[in-house]
């Protein structure tokens, strides 16, 4: 693990920043998508990419690359906006979002940008396709290989699949592979725990054979400690459940299911990204 | 003149009484195990049905690069496809029913739509599953997978032609379904017949040839004898067999049908959406002729023998030999 300076969680906290603000404006380009899962997990997308990864954007196939596999596709623009920011493709790009011939698909999908690790789109099939390069990863190099990330919803903890592979994993050992759940409560229904209750999570994923911790998924340093942490275990999978606030950054789009699937209209996505810059001179200053 | 194509080197006892039967699904299993000792990026994954599905040569070869799954097919597909995303060549294997059947949503998005090598092989496919009855008779199979882009889909007519078909699967690159039988099958093809993903092998040739008879799968050897028996009574048919249903050689499909101008479509499936489905948009595209289909309509399978459900469901003999009579008639 490489611990965090002070001064590099202050040009994280900036970073995150300017994804948030990338995130507003490639939905209000689109005028469809998610806001609040995207807006969420921008801190987590921020250390992954910026600190965590072992990867190079001008490389993407190269073969040692950690894999990040998301598995909730319907949260790409975060994805899309951090690949932009660190350099995978052109922040202007971003404005193609959902547009008829654009890289940029609603939903992730390999055939229009190869950097993908993976298509998504349908829930529950993430945790799968990570189980399945953590097996042949380990098949090909038993102790140095690369590490698998996998994101996932709340919600897609809801899928059969989701334990199916939950289960593989747990009974091979896979010390090569970190899950990361996006831990935000709502669902496009409503409230997780109301549409169909998920705790006690933590003792679910302990029962599978799992490494299992829980964080704030707005805390780069206990996000990275646990990543760390996780790293450090090898005769089991690692799951991190990241507490988080959906549409976290700009006040009216935080705690509200209402935001899962929908974008801000012109004059709210405008009002988000003052919200943003002023919090950005204020992390500058 | 009308009999068995030289060209295609088959079995000279298929006819014959004693024949050598073998379950199709055990082809597979050889050849995976070849495909295996080929190259080692082939990955064997199973769902709880190792043996019976005939995985377990590889399994006891290569304990390093098999996979037991459990009882969890969704998940043998996309674990397949992160192991695929990775390099390998996996094949996935159990019953038609539950892969593709129960996971085809995973087939689709995770290995089709993402573009991944894996192999589908689905052993117990057709009504000859037999006396374990409907619930196991995968008779939709050849409908769900040929609607996927990319995917290829192979019904192989024997043991010999699994083994071939298998092996050319771990080379061909792109996702591909194998479709497999459970009982004995009458052995028709040789080591040395021609076997080319794609490319139909006409099996029955004749001087001049009156009706075309195109079957996939375990009852290839049906259309065989409803030809002889055609022949006996003066009729010339050609048999082709499609063991490619996608992509289907549609140009041995309208060469056949411009001689004949009259078609049977034989198959252990359901009429709608199978091999029938596939020729008959060949031909209503490019050399329109009546079709006569021979396959389930629109009913589930049950318990009993498989020749009592192949003659049950019309897929026998004398349905084929019928079937060809009428096409025949309907020519204009």
């Amino acid at each position: 693990m490489i611990p965090l300076t002070d001064d590099k969680i202050k040009t994280l906290t900036a970073t995150a920043n300017d994804i948030r603000q990338l995130i507003i404006k490639a939905l209000l380009a689109a005028g469809s998508g998610h806001t609040a899962g995207p807006l969420g997990m921008a801190d987590v997308f921020t250390l992954l990419y910026f600190h965590v990864l072992n990867h190079d954007p001008s490389r993407p196939d190269w073969p040692e690359r950690d894999r990040l596999v998301l598995s909730n596709g319907h949260i790409c623009p975060v994805l899309y906006a951090t690949m932009a920011r660190a350099g995978y493709f052109s922040e202007d790009e971003l404005l193609t979002l959902r547009q008829f011939g654009s890289r940029l698909q609603g939903h992730p999908h390999r055939d229009f940008l190869p950097a993908l690790e993976t298509s998504s789109g349908p829930l529950g099939s993430g945790l799968s396709q990570a189980v399945g390069m953590a097996l042949a990863g380990r098949i090909d190099n038993p102790t140095t290989g690369p590490f698998i990330f996998c994101l996932m919803s709340d919600a897609e903890q809801e899928c059969g699949q989701t334990w199916e592979a939950a289960m593989l994993a747990g009974k091979e050992g896979l010390g090569n592979l970190i899950a990361i759940i996006d831990r935000n409560n709502i669902q496009i229904d409503g409230y997780t725990e109301e549409v169909m209750p998920l705790e006690p999570l933590a003792k679910k994923y302990e029962a599978w054979n799992w490494h299992v911790q829980e964080v704030d998924g707005h805390n780069f340093a206990e996000l990275n400690d646990a990543i760390g942490a996780a790293k450090s275990v090898y005769e089991r999978p690692s799951v991190i459940i990241a507490n988080t606030i959906p549409g976290k950054g700009v006040k009216m789009f935080e705690k509200k299911y209402e935001w899962h699937g929908k974008p801000p209209t012109k004059a709210e996505g405008e009002a988000a990204l003052r919200e943003l810059q002023n919090l950005a001179n204020r992390i500058s200053t | 003149m009308t009999g068995l194509n030289p060209k295609q080197k088959l079995n000279e006892q298929l006819f014959a009484p004693k024949v050598e039967q073998v379950p199709i699904r055990n082809g597979y299993g050889e050849g995976l195990l070849a495909a295996g000792e080929a190259n080692e990026q082939v990955v064997a994954l199973c769902a709880d049905l190792t043996e019976s599905a005939r995985a377990e040569k590889f399994a006891k070869k290569f304990p390093e690069r098999f996979v037991q799954i459990g009882v969890a097919e969704q998940n043998l597909a996309s674990v397949a496809s992160g192991m695929a995303a990775m390099g390998k060549i996996p094949f996935i294997t159990s019953y038609a029913m539950f892969s593709p059947g129960r996971n085809w949503e995973q087939i689709r998005t995770t290995i089709c739509y993402n573009n991944r090598p894996v192999i589908i092989a689905g052993s117990h496919a057709g009504v000859s599953v037999g006396p374990d009855g409907g619930t196991h008779q995968a008779i939709e199979d050849l409908a769900i997978t040929r609607v996927i882009p990319r995917l290829a889909v192979i019904a192989p007519c024997d043991a010999i032609e699994a083994r071939k078909a298998t092996i050319a699967a771990a080379a061909w690159g792109s996702p591909v379904y194998l479709r497999l039988a459970r009982e004995k099958t009458p052995i028709i093809t040789t080591d040395d017949s021609p076997f080319e993903i794609g490319q139909a092998n006409l099996l029955w040739t004749s001087a001049e040839p009156q009706v075309t008879i195109i079957a996939c799968g375990s009852v290839v050897h049906n259309a065989l004898k409803a030809a002889k028996q055609l022949a006996a009574k003066g009729v010339e048919a050609e048999v082709l067999n499609i063991h490619t249903i996608k992509p289907i050689d549609d140009k041995a499909v309208v060469a056949s049908v411009k001689k004949t101008g009259a078609v049977v479509t034989v198959e252990e499936h359901q009429v709608a959406g199978g091999l029938g489905s596939a020729v008959a948009e060949v031909l209503a595209d490019k050399w329109p002729a009546p079709v006569e289909f021979i396959g389930v309509h629109d009913q589930f399978g049950q318990s009993g023998t498989p020749a009592e459900l192949i003659e049950h469901y019309k897929i026998g003999v004398s349905h084929i030999a019928a079937a060809a009579k009428k096409a025949i008639k309907r020519k204009k």
